[in-house]
């Protein structure tokens, strides 16, 4: 065969094999889906969403669950976004380049394929056995802000390597120090990479059933967390981040390996809660890379 | 040769990336509220040199100074002196414009405010009139809370230079500020660059022979990290004493 026949051949079935491998990860994707929508999609409605497990599968909900998961989401926010964005901007602006440096850079690597059981069992030694925080929202949000924090750091650092060194330079000629460049200019042209790096890792975090086990989180909680507003004096109260919750992972997981058909019916509709929440988190990190592209033009 | 006041005195500058000497032994002199240009073929060390004037190359790990440059009297380079002094009192002017990612009112505000600076009627006195001293105020009057990026290369470029003069330097330095611009934008920035060293010193850097003999009074020639020539731009362009600097002039290389 000469070679000009070899290489059209060569070049029609790599196109075949990338179009089969791409629809494969689709059609395994939008299976999932149907099939969870089929199961699920009857259950799915107020009465579930504001309702406690129960014992009888028609009556169960996933309340406490899907509050669970917003506060420990929200908490694990709290704590690793400012931790993750300063070790990032040291990292990138302040450390020099020397092997300590790179020392951590590939730790920084290696912990963001570390098995997710393994944040369980520091969680569960350091946060609720060494800090005393018992099986609580802030063991199980610290839990899961360490477990995104290499995540929140890459992203971070390279949303600030992507800032041109022009900006700074403008910066510093004009008599600003370190601090007010990264303050004024790096980060806020950073931020919406920065954000989108974020959510996604907050999303892989609300998606996790194994560490929040393993610390010990409750798998039946018949009572939502206290909650951090209310009408009496001093209108804000923490004392909810005390109080023991369960997540939707372990909500489904729970349901799952119940024997009852019917829990399995209310696991597929917990599934849908789950995805769409995590689709929402996943809509507003586009809508922000689509706005940065559109307002960036370096 | 030079009569006017002097603005910075520089004696034996060295310079050095690492192990590279980008300069050799130079001694300089340029005269205050006049405009300075440097001439002198790719890679021979002219941006390297205005980059030392304000010390921009401090944010280079591996550059190394010897030497000494001393403006208004002071040893710039000693460790007595703030480097965002040094920068406040001597501007700069890039290559490419490169505004920040923000309305063309903050870009100017942004050097009055990091001055700590913040109340609204100064902010707006420093904008306008260093938008008028840039001769862009008439153009971008009605639109000032709009993007930066949403000028056109040549206004983007003198809106740097109304961010430079917003902090009232002495000094402004301009890096090869026209390579990016169009013939008509440039000669704005030139009519500018003219008009500006009645009351700043002015140094550019420039890659283009006729741009130099159009803006400066005086101009130094650059070549492998030497100075090898610096007098009246006049004389260094009708009559150089250097023949390396005449046949560059003349086109015989660079």
């Amino acid at each position: 065969m000469d070679t000009k026949l070899r290489n059209r051949l060569y070049d029609k079935s790599f196109y075949i094999v990338g179009l089969f491998a791409t629809l494969f990860g689709l059609i395994v994707l939008l299976t999932l889906l149907i099939d969870i929508t089929i199961d699920g999609f009857s259950r799915l409605g107020w009465q579930f969403l504001t309702s406690y497990p129960s014992r009888k599968p028609e009556a169960a909900g996933v309340l406490s669950a899907w509050v669970g998961t917003v506060w420990v989401a929200a908490m694990t926010v709290v704590v690793a976004f400012p931790l993750g964005v300063s070790a990032a901007t040291y990292l990138e602006e302040y450390s020099k380049k020397n092997w300590l440096r790179e020392f951590i850079e590939i730790n920084i690597s290696n912990l963001s394929a570390v098995p997710s059981i393994i944040y369980g069992l520091l969680g569960l030694q350091l946060f609720v056995r060494g800090l005393n925080m018992d099986r609580s929202v802030i063991a199980g949000a610290m839990t899961l802000a360490i477990l995104v924090l290499p995540l929140i750091i890459i992203s971070t650092r390279e949303a600030i390597r992507a800032i041109p060194t022009t900006i700074r330079e403008a910066s510093y000629a004009l008599g600003a120090t370190k601090w007010q460049t990264i303050r004024n200019q790096i980060l806020p042209a950073a931020m919406p990479t920065i954000l989108t790096g974020t959510i996604l890792a907050i999303s892989r975090a609300i998606g996790e059933a194994s560490p929040l086990i393993t610390i010990g989180a409750l798998t039946y909680v018949a009572f939502l967390p206290t909650s951090p507003i209310s009408l009496e004096f001093p209108y804000i109260s923490l004392k909810g981040l005390f109080d023991p919750f369960s997540v939707l992972p372990i909500q489904i997981f729970n349901w799952v390996s119940r024997p009852q058909k019917g829990f399995w019916i209310d696991a597929a509709a917990g599934i849908m809660v789950l995805l769409i929440i995590v689709f929402f988190m996943n809509g507003i990190a586009t809508y922000l890379r689509y706005r940065y592209e559109k307002r960036m033009r370096w | 040769m030079v009569t006017t006041d002097t603005a910075f005195r520089i004696e034996r500058l060295n310079i050095f990336y690492g192990e590279k000497r980008a300069l050799k032994e130079v001694n300089f002199n340029i005269p205050a509220k006049a405009v300075t240009a440097v001439i002198g073929p790719s890679g021979c060390g002219k941006s390297t040199f205005i980059r030392c004037l304000n010390r921009m190359n401090d944010l280079i790990p591996v550059f190394r100074l010897e030497g000494k440059i001393e403006y208004d009297g002071m040893d710039i380079y000693s460790k007595e002196v703030d480097v965002i002094d040094i920068r406040r009192q001597i501007g700069m002017v890039f290559q490419k414009p490169n505004p920040f990612p923000k309305s063309i009112y903050e870009n100017v505000a942004y050097g009055v405010r990091i001055q700590g600076f913040n109340k609204k009627e100064s902010l707006d006195n420093a904008v306008e009139t260093s938008l008028k001293k840039a001769a862009l105020w008439d153009e971008v009057k009605d639109r000032i809370h709009e993007s930066a990026f949403s000028l056109s290369g040549g206004q983007q470029q003198r809106l740097c230079i109304a961010r430079a003069l917003a902090v009232e330097p002495k000094v402004i330095l301009f890096d090869e500020p026209c390579s990016a611009l169009d013939p008509i934008a440039t000669a704005k920035i030139e009519d500018l660059i003219t008009e500006l060293k009645k009351d700043y010193t002015v140094v550019i850097v420039t890659h283009n022979m006729q741009q130099a003999a159009r803006v400066s009074e005086y101009t130094g020639f650059f070549m492998m990290g030497e100075l090898i020539e610096f007098d009246n731009t006049q004389k260094i362009f009708t009559a150089p004493s250097n023949k390396m600097t005449e046949d560059y002039i003349t086109g015989r290389f660079g």
